[in-house]
């Protein structure tokens, strides 16, 4: 009876006319049950307003409850995100580990890092590269201080690196193509120092359409300048991501000129690292606006090799298996 | 016969190596000299015919005669030619002497060709070849979409901005950037600890102002974009001043609420001049107190 009084009901309303303020629906109905596709869809909705209420409902509730309480109340609930449910990473790197603090000292960037070297990075592509791959070179460079742009020829990584490294240059950038897009990058140390590989993907190039405006001065703002600019390196916690962390500082030269205002972003989310370029101005001490200029891309490492760039009988030190790695959502590595 | 099987297979009825395109029609025929369909290049219509095929990097000479026509088996013989070009040309010549022009002709156009896209497969083996790696669909859409949930959970924005002000408050820009405010904070601190030492403060900040100041100079042609930064300057100026002056344009900025002036210096003429500044500004006084 109650099941058949529903939809004959359901049948008299849907014509149009409102849902009445609170519906009543026998314990054993179900709306799946209903065969009419219409009516089905029609008491659907009423449900779902039925339930959107009683949660407000519940929710003035709850909040009221808090009131009263005052003080005493329970603290809220943090609600779970993928950062928080982490899987935990044993190779997380203490701030105070010694250990950690020995090996850093010790490894292919302590020059760097003790002001030896002063950084000077070549980018180069794949073979026959196409436009946006050039421009993105181009602008790389503008916002690299110290780079220069190579094409390559067909030559073999393999004889560059001994003749950079001779000419002194401390980092090798190759951006691979595929398609007309960039979609991969090669960052090697280059005084044997590690290699890492990544993916790249949602590269965004600086609007280059605003070079017409060069004229009036009031646009000069919009494109990177000489300074060199600070380095911000977020979420690199692991041991693995202190390593490639280090990489990517030692990309800049290590004093920041603070009248430029630039700051380079290095922002790892999930194994996803987006990089950034951005010009800062302090409009009160709590309040900071930031301007983008230069291009944005994402990196996914894929590989960290110990040695310069060797495919066939290099030493890797970490790769991403997918089999393995892949397998819980919760676990990043980076 | 061959004109039999012409007439039949070439022209009217269905042929099943012969494709068709607007202008041309081909054989598809393994054993064929030129690859068109013609009466004079199909193997299946002429009795005597002959190919050259090449197998892992060697060139064969195939030949058809009408002899074996009954014994399918036999009917292709099949003569290894030599490495060198012309040689292999000379026994070309040799194995197909009295056979008409046209299949001889052909014989050695295909040869030709053949050894050219040999010798190129071995000149690209050497260099560095291209590595295709298939991308699997399913595991490319999963990489897309964790990457925009991670640029959303992410709040790269206010990351970016929080870390510059962390740095700004942890003093990594020295004095470049001076708000009143902070500097207050500052100065309330201080103010128990150094309360005797002012004077030398005073003299010290004269020497950090004199480097500060240079340096707020310099950035001129960069900063004419920005109206504040303008105001810094301006200010910066100023601050070579009197004392009294600056206090007026600190409560100038502070009544707007925009420039950031110097504060340290401010924070400690404050202190000493409260007394003679109520005649002139009674706002600062009461910031002061």
């Amino acid at each position: 009876a109650g099941d058949g009084s529903g939809p004959v009901g359901a049948a008299a309303e849907g014509g149009g006319l409102p849902a009445p303020e609170r519906v009543l629906f026998p314990p054993t109905f179900s709306v799946s049950e209903i065969k009419n596709k219409q009516r089905r869809h029609f008491m659907f909705l009423r449900w779902k307003q039925q339930q959107r209420k009683e949660k407000l409902a519940a929710k003035k509730k709850r909040r009221k409850e808090r009131e009263a309480l005052g003080d005493k109340a329970p603290p809220k609930a943090v609600p779970k995100t993928i950062e928080n449910q982490r899987v935990y990473d044993e190779t997380t790197v203490d701030p105070n580990d010694e250990e950690v603090a020995f090996d850093e000292a010790t490894d292919e960037f302590a020059p760097y890092f003790n002001r030896q070297t002063v950084p000077k990075i070549l980018i180069t592509t794949s073979d026959r590269p196409r436009g946006r791959t050039v421009r993105f070179c181009e602008q790389l460079s503008t916002v690299i201080p110290n780079s220069h742009v190579y094409y390559r020829r067909g030559l073999a990584l393999k004889r560059i690196i001994p003749q950079c490294i001779a000419r002194d240059f401390t980092d090798l950038i190759v951006i691979n193509e595929d398609r007309k897009i960039p979609n991969g990058l090669v960052l090697s140390h280059l005084p044997d120092g590690p290699t890492a590989h990544f993916r790249m993907s949602s590269v965004r190039l600086l609007c280059s359409s605003h070079s017409y405006l060069l004229l009036s001065f009031q646009r000069t703002g919009k494109e990177p300048t000489e300074h060199v600019p600070e380095v911000i390196l977020n979420n690199f916690t692991t041991r693995l991501g202190h390593s490639v962390g280090r990489m990517f500082a030692s990309l800049f030269p290590h004093d920041p000129q603070f009248i430029g205002r630039q700051v380079a972003t290095f922002h790892n989310q999930r194994d996803y690292i987006f990089f950034r370029f951005h010009r800062y101005i302090f409009k009160s001490e709590k309040k900071v606006g930031i301007q983008e200029l230069g291009p944005r891309f994402t990196l996914k490492l894929r590989s960290l090799q110990k040695g310069t760039f060797d495919s066939k009988f290099g030493e890797y030190e970490w790769i991403h298996k997918r089999r393995e790695m892949d397998t819980s959502r919760r676990k990043f590595h980076l | 016969s061959s004109q039999v099987v012409w007439d039949t297979l070439g022209n009217r009825q269905f042929c099943s190596y012969k494709i068709t395109t607007k202008t041309q029609n081909f054989c598809r025929n393994e054993y064929n000299l030129t690859g068109l369909c013609n009466r004079s290049s199909c193997p299946l219509a002429n009795s005597q015919y002959a190919t050259i095929r090449e197998e892992k990097g060697r060139c064969y000479l195939y030949m058809k005669t009408i002899e074996r026509a009954a014994f399918p088996r036999r009917l292709w013989e099949r003569v290894l030619l030599n490495k060198n070009y012309e040689k292999a040309l000379e026994e070309i010549d040799e194995n197909l002497i009295y056979w008409p022009r046209f299949i001889r002709h052909k014989c050695k156009q295909r040869f030709t060709k053949i050894t050219q896209y040999l010798i190129r497969i071995r000149k690209l083996t050497l260099k560095r070849q291209r590595k295709l790696v298939p991308l699997r669909r399913k595991i490319e859409r999963r990489e897309k979409r964790r990457e925009e949930k991670a640029l959303i959970a992410a709040q790269l924005d206010n990351a970016i901005e929080k870390e510059l002000l962390e740095r700004l408050k942890q003093d990594t820009y020295g004095d470049i950037y001076n708000f009143p405010i902070h500097a207050f904070d500052k100065a309330l601190q201080q103010q128990d600890a150094e309360s005797e030492s002012e004077s030398d403060a005073e003299k010290e900040e004269d020497d950090e102002d004199t480097d500060t100041r240079e340096f707020v100079e310099a950035d001129d042609s960069d900063l004419s974009d920005f109206e504040d930064m303008d105001k810094l300057e301006t200010s910066s100026e100023e601050e070579r001043e009197e004392e009294e002056e600056v206090e007026k344009k600190a409560s100038h900025a502070k009544s707007k609420g925009k420039t950031p002036l110097k504060g340290p210096a401010k924070r400690k003429r404050r202190y000493i001049e409260i007394e003679y500044e109520e005649e002139t500004e009674p706002t600062t006084k009461t910031k002061a107190a």
